[in-house]
């Protein structure tokens, strides 16, 4: 299969602007006629199903949870970015472009994401005008603060909780749509399975979670925006329903999943506590622009630490090993999250861990409570201030900044930040990779789309902080009511589809066989306990960093596993209710699939770059190396029982000069 | 620590329902939810059925848990959902109720899980401002006030669980409904549409079945986003003040 990625010719800053002029339109009369299917309200879903419903095509969304409001962008923190320039800071398009693809390793398409960073700046516009209450200076204007990888301000905000913000803006345009009519709206429902005719998706099947009938949807085009496979790590910052089952069994009917082992580990999380945890929790990125991340400089010093018999404000100033701020002095603790990552898990790995078990470091705030307190002083006129009158004032500014990330801190761990400084340690955040799409955001099943961070389009191998938000919105709001009409121009003359049609039926009674012999599993090991261990597997053999011989074993194991589940899972109640384990049961299937084409996918990669590292490919000094000549390519994976098929899509750069990325 | 769980079991929403008992050990650094998970892995083994619960980001943002611990929406803790309630606030041989949300607008559909579509209808009805994508002007073509940008932010932390009509003796939805009509209405962007928006959306909240707002003000005692009922008092003038005006 060769894959063309359908990218415009012409120069990389035109290619947009002259696309969206020539490209072919539908006429509004036809867009009545012509009926979409959206699965995910996430950011992405939600922003994409409003602007379809507001251009006149007859959406149908879907979600499996009881509101559009509750998908998972909702728990995103930090910030979105946009080439505004608002701080006079030197950023542009071009700038936020080239932070992008260095970020990302240059292993993602130069034009989409110059595309993504030219629609930035409207999606601000757009988000104010829909009353998300962005923060702002005292003189009203938007306020802006920076993350990591990038050395200018673009980051807008709304406190610590951007993403639900936003998401509500998306929710509340896409209620708007509801209300008119315009878009038909099933919650609770699983996307199962996508049905295609001749070749081109026209459907999809559904679960209705409430009562477990088998229901099938027909359209004219299909889009998925169902969110990232974090979470067949079992531990990660997603939400416990978040999976990547629309997206697998849309693999399943040919699809390509994209670099799946691309997989993103956020540095700052609250560490692991007991073996029961259910999830972890992200302390915002933001949270480095101002926080200091060190561990002791001697083991000994951190072994006491470990047991106990000393804090870190038991460790003199001098005894502090900084590390990042050592290491990557340019950028310091704000080096982009791959960097951070694995810098962590060095310095435990040399046993310099502060917690109990280990595997944390510390991020420390006492020196920006010192330095916020003296420069609130001289500004409220406190001449000669005493210690504690600049700690009090400085621990005011820093409440302002990140009150409830300090709240939310002190609520799961029960220690108070703004006197020990916090512990964090990295943890499985989001998924670069995820369906290949065209620069139409079309996979190769054509009417088939896929959105946000479904797709693996625009993050490389590692994606910026306040970057995912962007491109969900970017992707909804600003690129598939166009592309979108690349496909459907050539349909204006097809009939509305049917649900009576034979691979309408195939379809469902092939989903209704697959719930049936999960529903029907009497084993006697538990759907969670079988998550746990592919966690497990995943995160040992395929997490922070991999190697050949662990990748193959981890294979072999999730092989194992699979085999295991389906001979002794335990599924209690039945198919025609209510039933959160059947539907848990569901997703792990799939996880326990797309885990070993991850697995598969690591291996194939004979490099480090971003988010993947392989130990056989380092510096002497531990740093990521590529291998350009060789490895400058989408893996894009085709699904086989046996064995899965690789299919490449080699990357073109034309605009911007490979580089060994440093931070230093 | 060793607990004893009161759990409200309902198959249905036909079915009567009824407290059962278990007994659970758990830990103190657990969250609410994680002991949950202990208390269902238990009765899985068993080979009986799990109590049904929602719950889906466990970090407090995405509204989608919903418990009554102790008679109280999202338990004991202050501004606390019950995902981000640790068992430390818990002591060894304590016993627990737990029931689901209880309002009239919210039918059961299992044990504790609730529909609570009749919050969606509320914002379906008029909860947006009305502009198009592709319409917006400049982010900063109009500077807002921070301390009003601040004020409408506070209504729009509200996560939409629905604890706020679970603690009313009325089952009101005024806090959810006047959190939106605050959110927008203190805005530029939203003043435009303010009137008809209320008008609009507590026409829909009565439709829905929720109660009358008696200015009891257990809604912002539980609320785990701490929303102020001084948004509902900005309805209540908004509403009378629509009633009076002329234009439409």
């Amino acid at each position: 299969m060769s894959l063309n990625s359908n990218v415009p010719n012409g120069p990389l800053a035109e290619k947009w602007t002259n696309y969206k002029s020539k490209m072919n339109l539908v006429a509004p009369n036809n867009k009545r006629r012509l009926e979409v299917i959206v699965v995910g309200t996430g950011l992405a879903g939600a922003s994409a199903a409003a602007t379809l419903g507001e251009l006149g095509y007859n959406v149908k969304a879907f979600t499996f949870h009881d509101s559009p409001r509750r998908a998972h962008s909702i728990a995103a923190q930090g910030g979105i970015n946009a080439a505004k320039n608002y701080q006079n800071d030197g950023d542009s398009i071009w700038r936020l472009f080239y932070d992008t693809i260095k970020g990302g390793d240059y292993r993602s398409r130069e034009s989409n994401v110059h595309r993504l960073a030219e629609v930035s700046a409207d999606i601000i516009d757009q988000c104010v005008a829909q009353g998300v209450p962005f923060a702002r200076e005292y003189g009203g204007l938007l306020h802006n603060r920076s993350f990591g990888g990038v050395q200018v301000s673009r980051t807008f905000y709304a406190r610590g909780q951007t993403g639900q913000q936003l998401l509500i803006g998306a929710y509340q345009a896409l209620s708007r749509q509801i209300s008119n009519g315009n878009v038909e709206m099933y919650n609770r429902h699983e996307m199962l399975d996508v049905v295609k005719i001749d070749g081109k998706a026209r459907g999809i099947v559904t679960r209705n979670l409430l009562n477990g009938k088998i229901e099938s949807h027909a359209a004219h085009c299909v889009i998925l925006a169902t969110g990232g496979y974090g979470n067949v790590f079992y531990l990660s910052t997603n939400a416990m329903g978040s999976n990547v089952t629309a997206a697998w069994r849309a693999v399943k009917r040919g699809a390509l999943m994209a670099n799946p082992c691309y997989t993103q580990i956020h540095p700052t999380c609250i560490p692991v506590s007991g073996e029961y945890q259910s999830k972890l929790t992200l302390m915002s990125e933001s949270l480095r622009n101002d926080g200091r991340v060190w561990v002791p400089k001697t083991i000994a010093d951190a072994e006491a630490i470990q047991r106990g018999e000393k804090t870190g404000l038991d460790i003199a100033e001098e005894d502090r090993d900084y590390y990042l701020e050592r290491r990557y002095p340019a950028f310091g603790n704000l080096v982009p999250r791959d960097v951070a990552s694995r810098a962590a898990k060095v310095a435990c790995d040399e046993g310099k861990g502060v917690s109990k078990t280990g595997l944390a470091v510390f991020l420390d705030f006492a020196s920006a409570i010192q330095r916020y307190g003296k420069s609130a002083a001289i500004s409220q006129g406190i001449s000669d201030p005493d210690a504690g009158t600049i700690t009090k004032l400085g621990e005011k500014v820093v409440e302002e900044k990140y009150g409830n990330l300090f709240e939310m801190y002190e609520k799961i761990t029960g220690e108070n930040p703004y006197k020990n400084p916090m512990k964090i340690y990295p943890a499985v955040h989001y998924t670069m990779g995820g369906l290949w799409v065209d620069y139409n955001l079309q996979t190769n099943i054509p009417g088939l789309f896929a959105l946000g961070e479904a797709n693996f389009s625009d993050h490389g191998a590692n994606r910026l902080g306040a970057s995912a938000l962007m491109q969900g919105l970017a992707d909804g709001y600003f690129v598939i009511p166009y592309t979108l009409g690349t496909f459907l121009s050539n349909e204006i003359r097809t009939p509305k589809f049917t649900t009576d049609a034979p691979e309408f039926k195939a379809a469902e009674s092939k989903v209704k066989e697959n719930v049936l012999r999960l529903a029907n599993s009497q084993g006697n090991q538990s759907v969670e306990s079988f998550h746990r261990r592919l966690g497990k597997i995943m995160w040992e053999y395929c997490g922070m960093s991999r190697n050949a011989e662990g990748l193959k074993k981890g294979r072999q194991m999730i092989r194992e596993l699979r085999e295991e589940f389906y001979r002794d899972v335990y599924v209690p109640g039945s198919d025609t209710e209510y039933n959160p384990e059947l539907e848990k049961a569901g997703r792990v299937a799939d996880f326990l699939e797309m885990g070993e084409v991850m697995m598969l996918d690591a291996l194939n990669r004979n490099e480090s770059c971003g988010g993947h590292f392989r130990e056989e490919y380092q510096s002497t000094e531990g740093e990521a190396q590529r291998n350009d000549a060789d490895y400058t390519y989408v893996a894009a994976w085709e699904w086989d029982d046996n064995e899965p098929i690789l299919h490449k899509e080699e990357l073109n750069f034309e605009n911007v000069e490979l580089k060994t990325r440093s931070y230093k | 620590m060793k607990l004893k769980l009161n759990v409200w079991r309902q198959s249905n929403n036909s079915d009567k329902g009824g407290f059962v008992s278990y007994n659970v050990e758990a830990d103190e650094h657990m969250s609410f939810l994680e002991m949950m998970d202990v208390l269902n892995e238990k009765l899985i083994s068993e080979k009986k059925d799990p109590v049904a619960f929602e719950h889906d980001c466990r970090e407090g943002i995405c509204g989608t848990c919903n418990m009554v611990i102790n008679g109280r929406p999202h338990g004991p803790q202050k501004g606390t959902t019950v995902c981000q309630l640790h068992m430390r606030q818990f002591k060894d041989g304590d016993t627990i109720a737990i029931e689901p949300w209880r309002v009239d607008a919210f039918p059961i559909i299992k044990d504790l899980v609730v529909d609570r579509s009749s919050l969606d209808h509320i914002i379906q009805a008029g909860g947006y401002i009305s502009v198009n994508t592709g319409q917006a002007p400049d982010g900063n073509a109009i500077p807002i006030d921070k301390e009003e940008a601040s004020a409408a932010f506070d209504a729009a932390t509200c996560i939409g669980c629905g604890a706020c009509a679970a603690a009313c003796p009325n089952g009101s939805a005024m806090l959810f409904t006047s959190a939106k009509v605050a959110h927008l209405g203190k805005l530029p962007q939203g003043k435009v549409e303010h009137k008809k928006r209320v008008q609009k959306m507590v026409a829909q909240m009565d439709k829905e079945g929720f109660g009358f707002c008696s200015n009891v003000g257990a809604c912002e005692v539980e609320c785990p986003k701490e929303i102020s009922t001084e948004n509902i008092a900005m309805l209540n003038r908004s509403y009378l003040g629509s009633m009076m005006s002329t234009n439409d």
